[in-house]
């Protein structure tokens, strides 16, 4: 995973509730079997006028005007600011994952779907949740002023604005540790494989039905 | 102090605690599909890892497979490589699966509990947001995404911190034909999409110790759609005499050891929750969801909310835009929606009591002549073979029906069962967000036996006269 330390980004906004991963990355991409290649089909039934698929043309592909995210002074965003409850619905890890290969590395919304969140960080992806007030400011912002870019500085937990006005946020600190330092989950968790393995074995003597494997 | 239900799960499996608020915990059993597996298991060879424990692992394709006949395989050749991909990962790595042509392969949150393989006070995982059904029995489940998947795979546990508790409380008994998914429709507007984020919520009092297991799976199974990433229920009679004698269920001197353990899974009468909400069942009306959200619900004698009549500025939005997208006017009432196609399936609704719930709604009747497809896709193989066994797919076939094979299929429309732009379904399933059931398409969530009377009435209409 990459390190995520000062992210200074072009700030695009979606101004709209309950954004679900269903939105994020329609059912058909999920047949994929691969990790990469999501990132050209992210908001695909709001960005194009026409229907998607995997192996399309993406060069045949009609965008949307009226999609926020298409107009030309949002491209090259890394920076989502988005409302509330953002990453409803599945727990489809590609909407993430889209996210990030589309180009955004930070989200900030008021609030985030729990599952969307945690695997948010799997991704090298920080969701940043803010006051809904902050964010209705950084809302008009944003529409005030081309261009308008944020720095987020996920170390000192604090995002700057152009006027050099700082807004705190806190990340949990297992997740931020990782994140900061690119840190291979698996990797982390199988330091404690004893203390696994200890604990598997007074667990399934006590419920060794858990272990059981009927005949076929 | 007394615990919740969740906290005595949720303690008895802490490996680990961290000082920074992080907990491993130990992961009991891991359901696997198609869809959000591939990548997890090219994590595992990648790091030259294996899978910690096989035997805590089942398998099946679900939600990317054909409804239709497909004893010749899946022509969709992009779909065949997932499932492909899925019985070679299982058999590399010696994990049980239940193949398409095997009786028990089925939606993974039906087949779970079907085999025995969802067990009160258990942590269960799958790749898939739906898995807090399986809380329906005292365990304790929620969705991962394709990272975790691999984590289970490779540690048989995840890293995580204890969510809040919140006690949903439907007291009561409902009217007769109101049913679960009523009940938990009805709670999803009350408290929202996001009312239950970063909780895990308890369904209890008498209208929740009422239902069947099936109806128990129903609310659950929705709690995800309230936000909350897992949703339980007290162990009790019900939920031990479903178990008994299912093939992954301990049995002999295990089955009494596990009975009097389980008997212990609720809450302590003096737990503490940090939000409690209670409902009033005997007022709940069947329901039908009328815009994009699982929130935006009303009674089935209800009409269309007006927007200009909303004064949170960001709700009204939401509202405006629903009803751009569903094609809907304000003050229309909900009997008035005529629809085109209806579908009785998905992990919310495919179990052979919402089967037998509908067949009997349909039987003698006959699809409208306004909707162009009606289907009936059960859960899993056992179930399809019960209610043939019970004459229900002749009923429907009979009605004008199409009988179908297990899946996912419609309620996300991975497969070839979509709606087309415009088209108006009456489904049974979970989520009604914008394009979920096929591009442009419109979906209103309801009840088995509400799908039914909708099918055969050709719009909306109150389940419970045509009884």
């Amino acid at each position: 995973m990459e390190k995520f330390a000062v992210l200074n980004g072009l700030v695009a906004p979606l101004d709209r509730e309950n954004v679900d991963t269903d939105a994020i990355i329609p059912k058909q991409f999920l047949k994929s079997i691969h990790r990469t290649g999501f990132g050209a089909f992210c908001f695909d039934e709001w960005r194009y006028l026409d229907r998607g698929y995997i192996g399309i043309d993406p060069a045949s592909r009609k965008l949307n005007p009226d999609f926020e995210l298409n107009r030309a002074r949002y491209q090259g965003a890394s920076i989502l600011l988005a409302r509330k409850n953002f990453g409803c619905g599945s727990s489809r890890e590609h909407a993430p994952w889209a996210l990030e290969q589309y180009g955004i590395r930070a989200i900030i919304a008021p609030s985030f779907a729990d599952i969307f969140f945690n695997n948010c960080f799997k991704s090298g992806l920080l969701p940043i949740m803010l006051p809904e007030q902050v964010i209705g400011q950084l809302f008009a912002e944003v529409e005030a002023n081309e261009g308008y870019r944020l720095t987020v500085d996920l170390e000192q937990q604090a995002v700057t604005t152009p006027s050099g006005e700082t807004i705190p946020f806190k990340v949990d600190p297992f997740r931020r540790h990782r994140l900061l330092n690119g840190l291979d989950d698996i990797g982390e968790t199988l330091l404690e494989a004893d203390a696994i393995a200890a604990f598997e074995k007074v667990h399934l003597a006590r419920s060794p039905w858990l272990d059981y494997r009927p005949a076929d | 102090m007394g615990k919740t239900l969740y906290e005595k799960v949720w303690d008895a499996h802490v490996v680990k605690q961290g000082d920074d608020g992080s907990c491993l915990i130990y992961i009991d059993r891991h359901i696997m599909h198609e869809v959000t597996s591939p990548q997890a298991f090219e994590g595992l060879k990648l790091a030259g890892r294996k899978v910690w424990r096989t035997s805590s692992v089942i398998a099946t394709p679900d939600h990317n497979v054909p409804t239709t006949e497909r004893s010749k395989g899946i022509d969709d050749e992009i779909s065949a490589l997932q499932v492909s991909t899925l019985v070679d990962n299982c058999a590399d790595h010696g994990i049980p699966f239940f193949s398409l042509e095997d009786r028990r392969q089925g939606i993974v949150h039906v087949i779970g509990p079907e085999q025995g393989a969802t067990l009160p006070g258990t942590t269960i995982v799958c790749g898939d947001s739906h898995t807090s059904t399986h809380g329906a029995f005292g365990a304790l489940a929620f969705g991962i995404g394709t990272s975790d998947v691999e984590h289970v795979m490779a540690t048989q546990c995840m890293l995580m911190k204890k969510s809040r508790n919140m006690l949903v409380r439907v007291e009561g008994t409902p009217a007769a034909g109101v049913t679960a998914k009523d009940i938990v429709l009805h709670v999803i507007g009350v408290i929202g999409t996001a009312g239950g984020s970063g909780h895990t919520i308890e369904f209890a009092g008498s209208a929740i110790r009422g239902l069947s297991m099936e109806g128990r799976m129903t609310v659950c199974n929705m709690a995800i759609e309230a936000g909350a990433r897992a949703g339980m229920i007290a162990v009790d009679e019900t939920t031990i005499n479903y178990l008994k004698g299912r093939p992954y269920a301990p049995a002999g001197a295990d089955w009494d050891a596990a009975v009097v353990s389980w008997r212990g899974l609720h809450s302590d009468p003096d737990a503490v929750f940090d939000r409690v909400v209670e409902i009033n069942a005997s007022t709940i009306e069947p329901q039908v969801s009328w815009g994009t959200s699982p929130e935006m619900v009303l009674p089935v004698s209800g009409r269309i909310p007006d927007p200009a009549a909303e004064r949170d500025p960001g709700w009204r939005e939401a509202m405006e835009r629903a009803l751009t997208y569903m094609g809907l006017e304000p003050n229309t009432p909900i009997g008035d929606i005529a629809i085109d196609k209806v579908f009785i399936g998905s992990c919310t609704n495919s179990r052979i009591e919402d089967l037998r719930a509908a067949a009997r709604v349909v039987e003698g009747r006959r699809v409208a002549a306004n909707v162009s497809l009606a289907m009936v896709v059960p859960g899993s193989g056992l179930v399809k073979a019960q209610a043939e066994q019970e004459g229900l797919d002749r009923i429907f076939l009979a009605a004008g029906f199409e009988w179908r094979e297990p899946g996912c299929s419609m309620c996300l429309g991975m497969n070839n069962d979509r709606l087309a732009a415009g088209e108006r379904c009456a489904s049974t399933s979970n989520r009604n967000f914008e394009g979920r059931q096929g591009a442009g398409g419109r979906t209103h969530l309801v009840s088995p036996q509400m799908a039914a009377a909708a099918a055969v009435s050709g719009h909306f209409v109150d389940a419970r006269s045509l009884a």
